[in-house]
């Protein structure tokens, strides 16, 4: 039979059993508007202030901060257009931000920019972390919000959140992290760790797609995105997608109970595959090798390029993905890669491996034993990897 | 994303590699955007008797430099001079739009290959095969 090894778990994770079967009425029977007075209408109602509950919990938040959204994209443009707006009337108009944000985050600042706010996008060097001090640099009088990710969605580095929410709470200065790749990977609380505002994304910890949530912080003001209805505490209008919302919740509580069985396995899983992988002559691994996501590896293997890589791999039956320009849709290469230090050339020959509790170290195995011979492959028709060897002798 | 075609010429491409005593050799793309085509020619009384390559890039790459050194392998050098891309894309039955760069990166390189070899013969390259544009400067193909 055909191999069949899912590595993308960064891009989507598989429905949960749990999530499925707690979405499964409202996909049905339950169909009401949580809107509706009559009881199947309460019944969803009860069903989605029920989740509000769960997902506050896993946040250690209160379930009045807790907005559900259709995704981590709205919610990241809701936290920052919404907030900017309210700032300005403060008479502040300077966000800090990092480089190698996820789009949802750069475009809706590149979107600000052109209304008139200031944007200084924080290096993250070649470790991919952000510096605390550099932060503190940036900081002006008319600084009204900082929005830094929790974990990079492609090398999969934590950034020094604490101390990031510390210093932001000092200043005065509202937080704002997208949390999408972190929520349900790593322990998150955001009381302790001073975050404002966290967006979250059901489909990345294996609840459903098109369902995410904000968390706000009790006090602060954030003007609704989406105008009607009085939804969401009047906040975000749309009728509530209550099947998504139960399973996000119900896949929510789950991986936050098994954070740390889970973390333990990825960790064994990408270690093998970066020991192992490694050995391939003039690869490397991207992003910090501690402060990163149990389930991420992000690797570059000089003189090839990432889509044939990943092709010969979707060959052999691994779904994986790469931050070279020919898979990322346009013309350069990942701008995570680019700001991390890599050359075009090298970040052209990316492969990011995201692992979820459904691998296991056979995956890994399987994925070192027919991963050296592509390289090889692909490397013996390569002009540039002729090139390479040619400049060492 | 790929047709058929160009799935069977990245899985199995068709002369990869280098010919020892080539007599029109070309290069066209960079590392920077991603992609490199070597073109390897022996030409024999103006045929070209062998045709390979090697190609650093992505599957349509691949699938481009393997289909063009199949549709010039064994033909006067006149025909090659004749290749277009459009003839590279439809051979393989097409491309994505963001891949037909390749297909003209394919047509450059045998048009390199070809200029090598008129130099190498002491005629101006020019005259046959016109300018070819490798460099960034005239390349569409990322915006820069």
């Amino acid at each position: 039979m055909q191999k069949f090894i899912y590595a993308d778990n960064s891009a989507t994770t598989a429905l949960s059993e749990t999530a499925f079967n707690a979405m499964l009425p409202y996909l049905k029977s339950e169909y009401g508007n949580a809107s509706s007075l009559y009881s199947l209408g309460s019944s969803a109602k009860s069903a989605i202030e029920e989740a509000r509950k769960t997902v506050a919990k896993c946040l250690n938040a209160t379930p009045r901060e807790i907005y559900f959204t259709a995704g981590g994209s709205e919610s990241d443009n809701w936290a920052i257009k919404g907030y900017a707006k309210a700032m300005l009337k403060k008479g502040k108009n300077h966000i800090i931000s990092s480089k190698f944000e996820h789009h949802a985050v750069l475009h809706t600042l590149n979107a600000l920019e052109k209304e008139g706010f200031e944007v200084t996008l924080l290096d993250v060097h070649s470790n991919g972390l952000v510096r605390p001090e550099e932060l503190k640099n940036a900081i002006k009088e008319t600084t009204g919000l900082v929005t830094i990710m929790y974990a990079n969605n492609e090398i999969g580095t934590i950034q020094p959140i604490k101390e990031i929410g510390k210093i932001c709470k000092e200043n005065n200065i509202v937080f704002h992290t997208d949390a999408v790749q972190a929520v349900g990977n790593v322990e998150i609380n955001v009381a302790d760790s001073n975050i404002d505002m966290l967006s979250l994304s059901g489909h990345k910890f294996h609840g459903p797609k098109g369902v995410g949530a904000l968390y706000v912080r009790k006090g602060i003001v954030l003007p609704p995105l989406i105008d009607g209805g009085a939804q969401e505490f009047g906040r975000r209008a749309g009728t509530e997608n209550t099947a998504g919302i139960v399973g996000m919740a119900a896949a929510l509580s789950e991986a936050t109970a098994t954070i740390e069985t889970r973390a333990k396995k990825s960790k064994e899983i990408c270690n093998y595959i970066i020991e192992n992988c490694l050995k391939i002559e003039r690869s490397r691994l991207n992003g910090d090798r501690e402060n990163r996501l149990p389930g991420n590896v992000n690797m570059c293997f000089e003189g090839i390029e990432g889509e044939s890589l990943l092709l010969m791999l979707d060959a052999k039956g691994i779904c994986a993905s790469s931050g070279s320009a020919c898979t990322s849709g346009s013309l350069d290469p990942s701008h995570v890669l680019l700001s991390i230090g890599l050359p075009h050339e090298v970040a052209h020959g990316s492969l990011r491996l995201s692992f979820s509790d459904e691998n296991t170290l056979d995956d890994a195995k399987y994925i070192c034993e027919v991963l050296p011979p592509i390289v090889k492959r692909l490397r013996d028709m390569s002009p540039l990897w002729d090139r390479i060897k040619n400049q060492e002798n | 994303m790929y047709t058929q075609k160009v799935m069977e010429h990245f899985e199995n491409p068709q002369n990869v590699g280098e010919i020892a005593d080539a007599n029109g050799i070309g290069e066209v793309g960079n590392a920077k955007c991603g992609d490199i085509m070597k073109m390897f020619l022996k030409i024999e009384n103006g045929i070209i008797v062998d045709a390979k390559f090697k190609t650093y890039g992505c599957a349509s790459a691949i699938a481009t430099s393997s289909i063009a050194t199949e549709l010039i392998k064994g033909q006067p050098i006149e025909k090659a001079l004749e290749l277009s891309n459009k003839a590279v894309v439809d051979a393989l039955g097409g491309l994505p739009t963001h891949k037909i760069h390749c297909s003209v990166l394919a047509e450059q390189a045998i048009k390199a290959a070809l200029a090598d070899y008129y130099t190498r013969q002491g005629v101006d390259p020019t005259l046959f095969v016109g300018e070819i544009h490798e460099d960034c400067d005239h390349c569409t193909s990322c915006g820069e």
